[in-house]
């Protein structure tokens, strides 16, 4: 028995180890906080000159810059310290104007050869930088309510084209009943309305002297409504995400119906929440006739508050899902007002309906979904009951001159704030469906640097009470388990890195856990030699045996444990991830670094040698 | 360590009869007391905020309380300079930012927000059914591994074992009024595969010694092997236990109730594997015919 592993084996695992270096190194530079400046506009780019305007600046207000610099996405300026980053976002913000996007961000500072291989630092979690996360929940009944609303429109006028006669067109409860006098009328619309709406289940019903036809979604068609919703919804909160200027946004499905939303670095959650929660468009109505009345008339209220009122046709122009761009200004008189451009088709509608109602009034009107909710005691438990409405108000009414093309500018807003915001989202688009938030966490950013803090702390500790007792109980081969123990979390820090995944605050207690449970294989192992030993085995036959015969143990015992550690990454959010994946990872890594290169060390150092006395 | 021989499953129906009142405690407890959910179950809101000076609770509380805000709870957190304010069932996902600014315009020095959480309702509950059927399918992914990998009467052994542990743990947090929030889950689940770690390692112990000792009586059999393995156990659970304690004093508040999760739980499993999943494996009458012959031997020439 001479416990030799040929040079192949020195060389792979010498291999491993040196890529795990390389691939774990990054972490040891730390990240620099910066502002990252882009632009969302086809006229503006970051460029030498707009980098030199925000350094002017910022040497103006004494604040110290580290590096500025051009990315490909645009201009990074690093800073020596946070304070300084939270400092310079206003003032370079002020001094670029508008049109850039200033977001606060941590860069690396991986030196370029390493980046170029593709190494990098893990990724923070929230917890640890700072940040908001936000659960939406979509609300996809109204979004089944809204498309049957638009549908009874196009429905009644499908009919009046066809000269069928109803009498009213209901929605209710996921139900459009439409009532008629005859039957024969009801024949004809039933016929015409499944051609042209195939979407719909139909069904009749008399009452009294009254026909009704209740139309409702098949089953199919609400599905693809309601993931066409949420599909939507996630585009135009990306769409509004990137208007906030957020560095490494995430914006992502969850479930049937939500959405996850994580800003690392905002701080300002009202803000962040009002745009992305917003549920606000436009819509351009003509202002009805003196003689018009009836069910095709709303009335409604200006958003100024003066109490004005003005009769405006239900049927409208354009909504603002035809805007393909819009900005915030002034006018001459100082103020706020929103520059509107409209896609091709949105151009077309506005002028032909323009066209023929020149001198007459038309209305831009403000709406908002809202939902509140109530707590109202069922059952003896508290439930929560959301009722969802909109929020209708005029914003402007005036006399159309001349033909509107592609496009115009509205005013009659409240502030610049309300006018920027407007043309955010108007740029970002409208959202399919309402949304509101079901979860939400604010992360700031000194407990995010101090949780690194304790983390790194705690790792330190632990691994150094670890290594003292490894080195006292087994003597050398403490030794050659603490080389382990350090390849280990190497190789740990490595795999997070390759694999970006995110570390957590649980997810270095994850790693600390490890630390502990990973010398149970050297354990494991050292006490079977042991065994052997007392039993009178030659050292070499020992050797060999131990490791040999524990190795089914580890084995099985890591396996079980890495199922658990699977269960708590697919049940687990956020945090508790972090956790599973340190976890998980520590024990594949573990499993490797305690067998294979503690083996290596013990061959090196006691193989193809006679009857030497071990020391453990 | 040498090989110690101490009787331990001469001990078991004492061994059995504590761990039952153990198990009786924490049953109750959790029936009468329950679980002191935190925020992540129940839904609600919480803010932490530092003051740049430790202010006086009651203050805060008055000053809250002026502003409309009487169904909370003020806390400490970690440090007097921290406080935490916490209120149940919210009404609006605005609120955490309204408080915040109570307190800030309010007080005379620097409020700065620490963080700030809203959950609603339902997705606690869903969070807290996740969990629980998380649990569950831990437990029903162990018994069959275990199953399939030794034999029938181990996986019942190992998976009495862990349920041991997890109720204990549970009856733990509920009997002391520890808060539960996902983090202690978390542990708890860590604290399944760790314990569980513990009993395939004795249980493999027995196995092997199945084949080897042939004229050993079972319960001598496994009165050995508990023995033999009885040093690994005590000092993989004891560096495990090291850093733990170095989580629980040096890893911050937010870890806290977590480490102290996985130091109870680990206790307790260091525990059962050396007791429990014995004992039940001997009450369930194990036999050499149980393992013997199994179609697992070539793994032992798997070495690398």
């Amino acid at each position: 028995m001479l416990n030799k592993y040929p040079l192949w084996k020195y060389l792979l695992i010498l291999l491993v180890l040196a890529l795990g270096l390389l691939y774990a190194f990054p972490n040891l530079y730390p990240d620099d906080p910066a502002l990252q400046l882009s632009t969302q506009k086809s006229t503006a780019i970051v460029d030498e000159q707009s980098l030199q305007k925000a350094k002017n600046a910022l040497a103006e207000a004494n604040i110290e810059l580290k590096q500025a610099e051009l990315t490909s996405a645009g201009g990074t300026l690093r800073f020596n310290s946070g304070e300084d980053q939270l400092a310079a976002k206003p003032v370079v913000a002020a001094a670029l104007g508008e049109d850039f996007v200033t977001a606060l961000n941590l860069v690396p500072t991986t030196p370029d050869w390493l980046s170029s291989l593709g190494a990098g630092p893990a990724k923070l979690g929230l917890d640890l930088r700072g940040g908001v996360h936000f659960l939406l929940e979509v609300d996809t009944p109204a979004a089944l309510k809204q498309r049957l609303e638009v549908s009874a429109s196009e429905m009644k006028a499908a009919l009046r084209n066809e000269r069928i006669r109803y009498r009213s067109v209901d929605v209710e409860d996921g139900i459009l009943s439409i009532r008629f006098l005859k039957e024969s009328d009801l024949d004809l619309a039933e016929t015409l309305l499944k051609r042209d709406f195939s979407e719909y289940r139909y069904a009749t019903q008399q009452d009294g002297s009254d026909f009704y036809l209740n139309v409702s979604f098949t089953e199919a068609a609400k599905k693809e409504i309601e993931s066409y919703a949420l599909q939507q919804n996630l585009t135009t909160l990306r769409n509004r995400v990137n208007e906030l200027g957020v560095a490494e946004p995430l914006v992502q499905r969850q479930g049937s119906n939500r959405i996850v939303v994580e800003l690392p670095g905002v701080q300002d959650t009202a803000a962040a929440k009002r745009i992305i929660g917003a549920t606000a468009n436009l819509e351009f109505h003509l202002e009805a006739g003196l003689d018009d009345k009836g069910a095709d008339i709303e009335t409604l209220a200006f958003r100024d508050g003066s109490g004005r009122t003005a009769r405006l046709e239900r049927d409208l122009i354009i909504t603002g899902d035809s805007v393909s761009d819009a900005s915030s200004s002034f006018d001459e008189n100082g103020r706020p007002q929103v520059n509107i451009n409209l896609d091709s088709k949105g151009g077309k509608q506005m002028s032909k309906v323009t066209r023929s109602a020149v001198g007459r009034n038309m209305a831009v009107v403000f709406i908002e979904h809202k939902s509140r909710s109530r707590f109202v005691e069922k059952d003896g438990k508290m439930e929560e009951v959301r009722r969802s409405y909109s929020e209708k108000g005029i914003i402007s009414l005036a006399t159309i001159q001349t033909t509107l093309g592609n496009s115009f500018r509205i005013t009659g807003l409240d502030s610049p704030r309300e006018s920027s915001e407007l043309a955010l989202l108007l740029r970002a688009g409208a959202l399919a469906a309402p949304i509101y938030f079901v979860e939400e966490r604010t992360i700031g950013p000194s407990l995010g640097a101090e949780n690194i803090k304790l983390g790194v702390t705690s790792a330190q500790i632990g691994l150094l009470v670890v290594m003292l007792f490894m080195l006292v109980y087994y003597k050398v081969f403490g030794i050659f388990a603490n080389i382990s123990l350090a390849l280990n979390i190497i190789l740990l820090m490595a795999c997070m890195s390759l694999l970006s995944a995110t570390l957590t605050l649980p997810g270095i207690a994850g790693i600390v856990l490890t630390m502990g449970m990973a010398v149970d294989a050297n354990v494991l192992i050292f006490s079977r030699i042991k065994e052997e030993l007392a039993n009178g085995t030659p050292s070499q036959q020992a050797i060999h045996s131990g490791f040999n015969r524990a190795f089914t143990t580890i084995f099985d015992a890591n396996i079980t444990t890495l199922l658990v550690a699977v269960i708590l990454f697919a049940v687990g959010t956020g945090p508790v991830k972090g956790f599973a994946v340190t976890l998980s990872l520590g024990i594949i890594t573990s499993m490797f670094t305690a067998i294979v290169v503690t083996r290596a060390q013990v061959n090196l150092v006691y193989g193809g040698r006679k009857n030497k006395k071990l020391y453990i | 360590m040498k090989v110690t021989n101490i009787p331990f499953m001469a001990m078991r129906k004492i061994v059995a009869a504590f761990s039952l009142v153990l198990i009786l405690i924490s049953l109750g407890s959790l029936a009468t007391k329950g679980l002191q959910f935190g925020l992540d179950f129940t839904g609600g809101t919480l803010i932490e905020v530092a003051y740049e000076e430790a202010p006086k609770l009651d203050d805060v509380r008055a000053l809250l309380a002026e502003n409309g805000y009487t169904d909370v709870v003020v806390q400490n957190f970690g440090s007097p300079t921290d406080v935490v304010v916490r209120m149940a069932n919210s009404y609006t996902p605005t609120l955490g930012d309204e408080v915040l600014s109570t307190l800030q315009n309010h007080g005379e020095t620097n409020v700065s927000l620490q963080r700030s959480e809203f959950v609603g309702a339902q997705v606690g509950e869903e969070l807290r059914e996740q969990g629980g059927l998380g649990m569950l399918l831990a437990l029903a992914i162990v018994m069959i591994y275990v199953a399939v990998r030794f034999q029938f009467k181990f996986s019942v052994a190992s998976v009495a074992a862990l349920i041991h542990d997890v109720i204990i743990t549970l009856g733990f947090f509920s009997l002391f009024e520890v808060e539960f929030d996902l983090t202690v889950l978390a542990a708890l689940l860590a604290v399944v595969g760790y314990s569980l770690n513990d009993t395939i390692v004795v249980c493999d112990r027995i196995r092997e010694n199945f084949r080897i000792m042939r004229d050993t009586t079972p319960f001598d059999l496994v009165n050995e092997s508990i023995n033999q393995t009885l040093g690994r156990t005590l000092i993989t659970s004891l560096t495990t236990l090291f850093v733990l304690v170095v989580l629980f004093v040096a890893g911050g508040e937010a870890i806290h109730n977590f480490s102290m999760a996985l130091l109870v739980g680990i206790v307790i499993g260091t525990y059962s594997s050396i007791f429990v999943a014995a004992n039940l494996l001997l009450g369930m009458n194990v036999t050499r015919e149980d393992l013997v012959p199994t179609p697992k031997e070539e793994l032992e020439d798997d070495m690398p």
